[in-house]
């Protein structure tokens, strides 16, 4: 029996922000009707968070509900729950058509931490992170520079990144150098005028 | 003579000296001097060579459309052509060496061309050069390339890093001056968010300069106020150095920010690209002055009126001591006036108007300035400066009524609204006559998706000139852009600025007016490309009429300042010469970027390593520390073999090969599509995605299937599992993972969305391990785990268990005709279960072997290829694989267009193995020639290489490929002419070289 290892092992650095590779996280994808009665009680049920409206993440915890599109969620739980937590929504479904698979080892979650934590996502990604337009709990599924990847933010300085696996390096690497020392932008943590 | 004197300077400081080179010599300035104030201020006038006839050159302008000064910036990695003296910040140890001259700056070689520039003439090269036809590229062209050309190519990679920023916001405003400041003032009051770009280090543009009061406050200081109030708000960004670029279709704008060409050791990227995205975009990007086209006009130490101005109030440098001015407006006086307070003799103002200006003149002739109406200069003498001012009457041919000697001339023939950001989008503009230049028209501005205008203009840029309009306007013009951005206005009072009493200006085109052809010829219209008055007459005479045709011709305007001074010269000089109304010619088209921006900006941060993604499965590392040579497969890299150390790729191949045949091989397939399709519709989703049947596979077994596109053309392939009664796993090609997975999601979004199915992909969710040869069975019974007995495990089917204490889903499936398993584990796990294979088989003689063995193992099996026999014109019965279409089906995509003429036709190629006589391999992509010649007088084929290499199972070259009525032509010997003049020859067979009948694979 060998353990298992994420992409990056939690490879670290440390920049304008804090970028770390948040090792195993389980991740499910559930594609459903998320207005049927029985999707969204499958949902609720294995993470005991709220179910999210459009473009927003709901948590429990470690657990949490992302809404991906108006027919997916991605659920956030420990790497070793993960097959309770699909044996057991399969069982709320009974057969309602939905389909819920473990994606967790398919992608790679980094955190970034720092009040330039919005500045540092700006220069990947085209999607508006100002605080008008996102907020924590609120997600959002676009790309950093060449590759898909979707965001939120736990709190104001927090974003949660999550990409494909087999580009977790590039990513990683993306993100380091948007959050080189010395490539301050302060767009949106402007200090404050004398 | 240029220097520096101990008054004015407002924006350099004075108390630190920084040392520039400037061609190998030693030169000093001052924090705050742009390298021409520098330049200027050590009396350097001569700063380059044009570009066609080598003319020495001087500075003409202060800003960023100096057409003249452009030099080599710095050294080895961070060296780069072109740069604008006018916009280059100085710093110490700059370097900077002058650009298109041989072999010195005073002296060059290329300057004969001047003595026959009436040879070069608009078109020279197009016409003379003609023919013979081959000698433009081999002969002509190299030769004029040399000659020609401004700076040199960097030879080193570029040493900077740069980056994008992205934005999104309500209002943009390009341009820091008072106009722009004064509309973001007023857009901001209404809470909405402004983002104003400033090109150029400093904040007020040249309102500073030209001088004037608002609201009683003298406008330096009033500008001072308003960056206060700006900075204070918390909805305002101010960006210095940030040119906005350009303008795109819903309000997309560029912005150019300059980090650190200003203090080349300070940390960080270098350039920065701003993508902005704004509900309203504010061009207050002011106005141009314009150059008089007389004789001499480009002799070192002619300059615009405002850039003599600019140099002296904000850098403290005289252009000269003795100075003449020409103009056709009033504004030029207040150079003629600010040069004399500085101490300047100011010999003459020409005004070519002959009841001359308003009250500028008055204070000019206050002063003791010489003021002639009604002349105008004749012609400029000096080489490298200016010696001497011929003057002449405006309305006459040049006829000289006296000379003055000095050793700096002025010049204004007016101002042009920048209107490249208005008009990039598609703004239109109207030409006001009263003042003789386009200014954007209000009521056809540039579109956005709700029909109503995201581009408008605040200040110079919209046509007023004058402080007092310049205020009023662009306080409403941010107000408008408020509203047009969705939100509620506050009423504010429009600050109030003094008006200046100025006379019209005369339009002067030519000076004189009626200039002879010797004139004509010395008088410059676009300074960097070398184009003339007298070209452009030309041009008109040889019958171009349109703008756009003559700026091709004469490349008037092709430069890189893309004819910020010459444009509006230009097109009024053809105007003329065609006897139509300039706004009946119209202007050229104006185009992103509005000045140079750095490639590296474009690029961004991919560069090296992360140029593009890779993507790597999660075996990659040990591939990379075995030694792998690396094939790129979409954006994955997979090994494509293992060499060991002295051994050829090649041979590594076959080794491979061999091994796996004759023992046992692992390949990482984990780039292997894998797409999960559940549902109560999935059977019925599938039959219609492959041409064979799908619905009646059992759980637990697995099937080959095909896919074709709806025009019948074979797409991909793969093997599909069933997993439970809703659910299929099905693998596609490496490169068709996304590919697939899009074209299912479109089909059941658009097509089929009544049908109960969901497609997730999971190719990267497994690490897919291929274990390949006789002994594979024994290397993984003893990792232990599951029975892969045939009679539990048989040939086409799958099973879960634990292999080794890792959880994996094994398919008995085979791409190469040897017992095989392929192993799905969680990615995570991947790693552990190769190393365990690795460890394991290695008493039975375990091998990685890579893609090109993989290749060479399912060719010597006749299996097909997705990209080698397909190619996106073949369709599966080219290929024999009518066993693999469905009879029974009504339907499935890519069935009707199958039954079309064209695919029935039995003239179709088909596919045959290939087998050389000699043993030799065939040349890829080689055709089979056929007897005679078609229309275009080429050898007639009847068929062609698809697949082609060398088996080192059975020692010889194998190959496949498409040949007419192949299949019923067997042992034919087809002709292939290869590129290396050889004639391979080969006989028709079975595409089938090794184990026809499949034992192999069935043990």
């Amino acid at each position: 029996m060998s353990e298992p290892v994420s992409a990056l092992n939690h490879a670290a650095f440390d920049g304008l922000v804090e970028i770390e590779e948040c090792g195993l996280q389980g991740m499910i994808i559930l594609r459903g009707d998320l207005s049927a009665r029985a999707v969204r009680s499958a949902a609720t049920g294995a993470t005991g968070a709220k179910m999210p409206g459009p473009r927003e993440v709901q948590t429990n915890g470690a657990k949490a509900l992302c809404w991906m599109s108006p027919d997916e969620l991605l659920i956030l739980c420990d790497y070793s729950f993960v097959a309770q937590a699909i044996e057991g929504m399969n069982k709320a479904l009974n057969g309602v058509h939905a389909l819920a698979v473990d994606m967790s080892d398919a992608r790679t979650m980094f955190r970034l931490t720092g009040a330039a934590a919005r500045d540092v996502m700006a220069k990947l990604t085209p999607a508006d992170v100002s605080p008008q337009a996102l907020q924590p709990g609120q997600i959002r599924r676009s790309r950093l520079a060449q590759v898909s990847a979707a965001f939120w933010l736990e709190d104001d300085m927090t974003f949660r990144v999550v990409c494909f696996r087999s580009v977790a390096r590039y990513t990683f690497d993306l993100l380091c150098t948007a959050a080189r020392p010395g490539s301050d932008v302060d767009y949106f943590n402007a200090p404050a005028a004398p | 003579m240029s220097t520096r004197i101990a008054t004015h300077g407002r924006l350099i400081d004075r108390t630190r000296r920084l040392t520039f080179t400037f061609n190998g010599q030693d030169l000093h300035g001052h924090p705050g001097d742009t390298l021409a104030s520098a330049l200027l201020a050590n009396d350097r006038m001569l700063v380059g060579r044009s570009f066609k006839y080598h003319r020495p050159r001087g500075i003409v302008a202060s800003g960023a459309e100096e057409p003249n000064a452009l030099v080599n910036l710095g050294t080895g990695p961070a060296f780069e052509p072109n740069q604008r003296t006018t916009t280059t910040e100085l710093f110490d140890r700059l370097q900077a060496t002058s650009q298109n001259h041989w072999p010195s700056l005073d002296f060059d070689i290329g300057a004969v061309n001047t003595w026959f520039s009436r040879f070069l003439p608009a078109g020279f090269y197009y016409k003379t050069f003609l023919r013979p036809r081959a000698f433009w590229k081999h002969v002509y062209e190299p030769i004029i390339r040399q000659s020609a050309g401004l700076g040199q190519v960097p030879r080193e990679r570029d040493c900077d890093t740069y980056e994008h920023f992205n934005v999104t916001t309500d209002i943009v405003v390009i341009g820091g001056g008072i106009a722009g400041l004064l509309a973001a003032r007023s857009a901001a009051a209404s809470g909405a968010r402004v983002l104003v770009l400033e090109q150029t280090a400093h904040w007020g543009g040249r309102a500073p300069v030209d001088g004037g009061a608002v609201d009683g406050q003298p406008v330096g200081s009033y500008i001072d106020t308003l960056l206060k109030q700006l900075r204070a708000m918390a909805n305002v960004t101010l960006r210095p150095r940030c040119m906005g670029a350009g303008v795109y279709d819903h309000g997309y704008v560029l912005g150019y920010e300059r980090r650190t060409d200003h203090a080349p050791e300070a940390s960080g990227p270098r350039h920065r690209l701003w993508r902005i995205r704004a509900r309203h975009v504010i061009a207050a990007t002011g106005a141009i002055e314009r150059p008089l086209a007389f004789a001499g006009n480009d002799v070192p130490g002619v300059m615009l009126a405002s850039a003599m101005r600019d140099y002296l109030v904000d850098y403290g440098v005289l252009a000269g001591r003795r100075v003449v001015l020409a103009t056709n407006n009033d504004d030029a006086y207040r150079t003629a006036i600010a040069m004399k307070q500085a101490g300047a003799d100011v010999l003459r103002i020409l005004d070519a108007r002959d009841s001359g200006g308003g009250a500028l003149m008055q204070e000019a002739r206050a002063l003791g300035i010489r003021i002639d109406c009604g002349r105008a200069i004749g012609k400029i003498t000096g080489g490298k400066r200016v010696k001497k001012v011929q003057i002449c009457a405006q309305n006459g041919t040049g006829g000289a009524l006296e000379a003055v000697a000095c050793d700096a001339v002025a010049m204004s023939g007016g101002w042009s609204p920048v209107v490249h950001l208005w008009s990039h989008c598609g703004g239109k503009l109207i030409w006001d006559d009263r003042a003789a230049l386009f200014r954007p028209d209000p009521d056809r501005p540039p579109f956005g998706a709700d029909g109503t205008g995201f581009v408008s203009t605040a200040g110079a840029a919209h046509g007023d000139l004058a402080l007092s309009a310049i205020v009023r306007q662009a306080h409403s013009a941010g107000n408008n852009a408020a509203q047009a951005a969705g939100y509620k206005t506050k009423s504010a009072t429009a600050p109030e600025a003094e008006t200046t009493r100025e006379a019209p200006l005369l339009p002067v085109w030519l000076m004189p007016a009626n200039a002879n052809v010797a004139l004509r010829s010395k008088a410059w219209l676009d300074y960097q490309n070398d184009v003339k008055v007298s070209d452009v007459r030309l041009a008109a005479r040889e019958g171009y009429e349109s703008v756009e045709h003559t700026k091709r011709y004469t490349t008037l305007g092709m430069a890189t300042d893309q004819g910020k001074l010459s444009n509006i010269n230009g097109l009024a000089t053809l105007a003329d010469a065609l006897g139509a109304a300039i706004p009946a010619v119209g202007t050229t088209t104006f185009r992103p970027p509005y000045t140079p921006i750095s490639f590296g900006a474009i690029a961004g941060e991919a560069r090296r390593e992360i140029f593009q993604p890779l993507r790597r499965t999660p075996m990659h590392h040990w591939h990379d520390t075995h030694g792998a040579v690396w094939e790129p497969v979409g954006h994955w890299r997979r090994p494509y073999t293992y060499p060991r150390s002295g051994e050829s790729v090649q041979d590594a191949v076959a080794r491979e090969i061999r091994n796996t045949r004759q023992a046992v091989g692992l390949l990482d397939a984990s780039t292997l599509g894998k797409l999960i399709v559940k549902g109560p519709d999935a059977g019925r989703f599938l039959d219609m995605l492959y041409t064979n049947m799908m619905s009646n596979l059992k759980p637990g077994r697995c099937r080959y299937g095909l896919m074709c596109s709806e025009n019948g053309f074979l797409m991909d392939d793969g093997v599909v599992a069933r997993i439970d009664d809703q659910t299929f796993l099905c693998h596609t090609t490496s490169g068709g993972a996304d590919h697939i997975h899009a074209h299912m999601e479109e089909w059941l979004q658009t097509e089929w969305w009544g049908w109960q199915v969901y497609v997730a992909n999971a190719t990267e969710q497994y690490a897919q391990i291929a274990v390949v040869g006789p002994k594979a069975r024994k290397l993984l019974e003893k990792l232990g785990g599951m029975d892969l007995s045939p009679d539990t495990l048989p040939f086409m089917a799958w099973a879960d268990g634990h292999l080794g204490g890792i959880k994996a889903r094994v398919y008995r499936i085979s791409f190469s005709g040897e017992l095989s398993y392929e192993i799905a584990v969680p990615a995570s796990q991947g790693l552990a279960l190769w190393s365990a294979l690795i460890e394991a088989g290695r008493e039975f003689g375990v091998m990685p072997y890579g893609t090109e063995a993989l290749h060479v193992m399912r060719a010597e099996k006749g299996f097909i290829m997705i990209g080698d026999e397909t190619d996106g014109t073949v369709i599966p019965q080219d290929l024999g694989l009518n066993w693999a279409i469905s009879k029974k089906k009504d339907d499935y995509l890519g069935k009707r267009a199958q039954q079309r003429a064209h695919m029935t036709d039995p003239d179709r190629w088909k596919l045959v193995g290939l087998e050389t006589t000699d043993g030799s391999v065939l040349p890829d992509g080689a055709y089979a020639v056929a007897e005679g010649v078609n229309a275009n007088g080429q050898r007639n084929t009847q068929g062609r290489v698809t697949s082609t290499y060398h088996s080192p199972t059975l020692e010889r070259g194998i190959a496949m490929g498409l040949v007419l009525h192949g299949p019923d032509r067997m042992g034919e010997v087809l002709e292939f002419p290869g590129t290396d003049d050889k004639i391979y020859h080969a006989k028709i067979v079975d595409p089938v070289f090794y184990d026809k009948e499949g034992e192999k694979q069935n043990v």
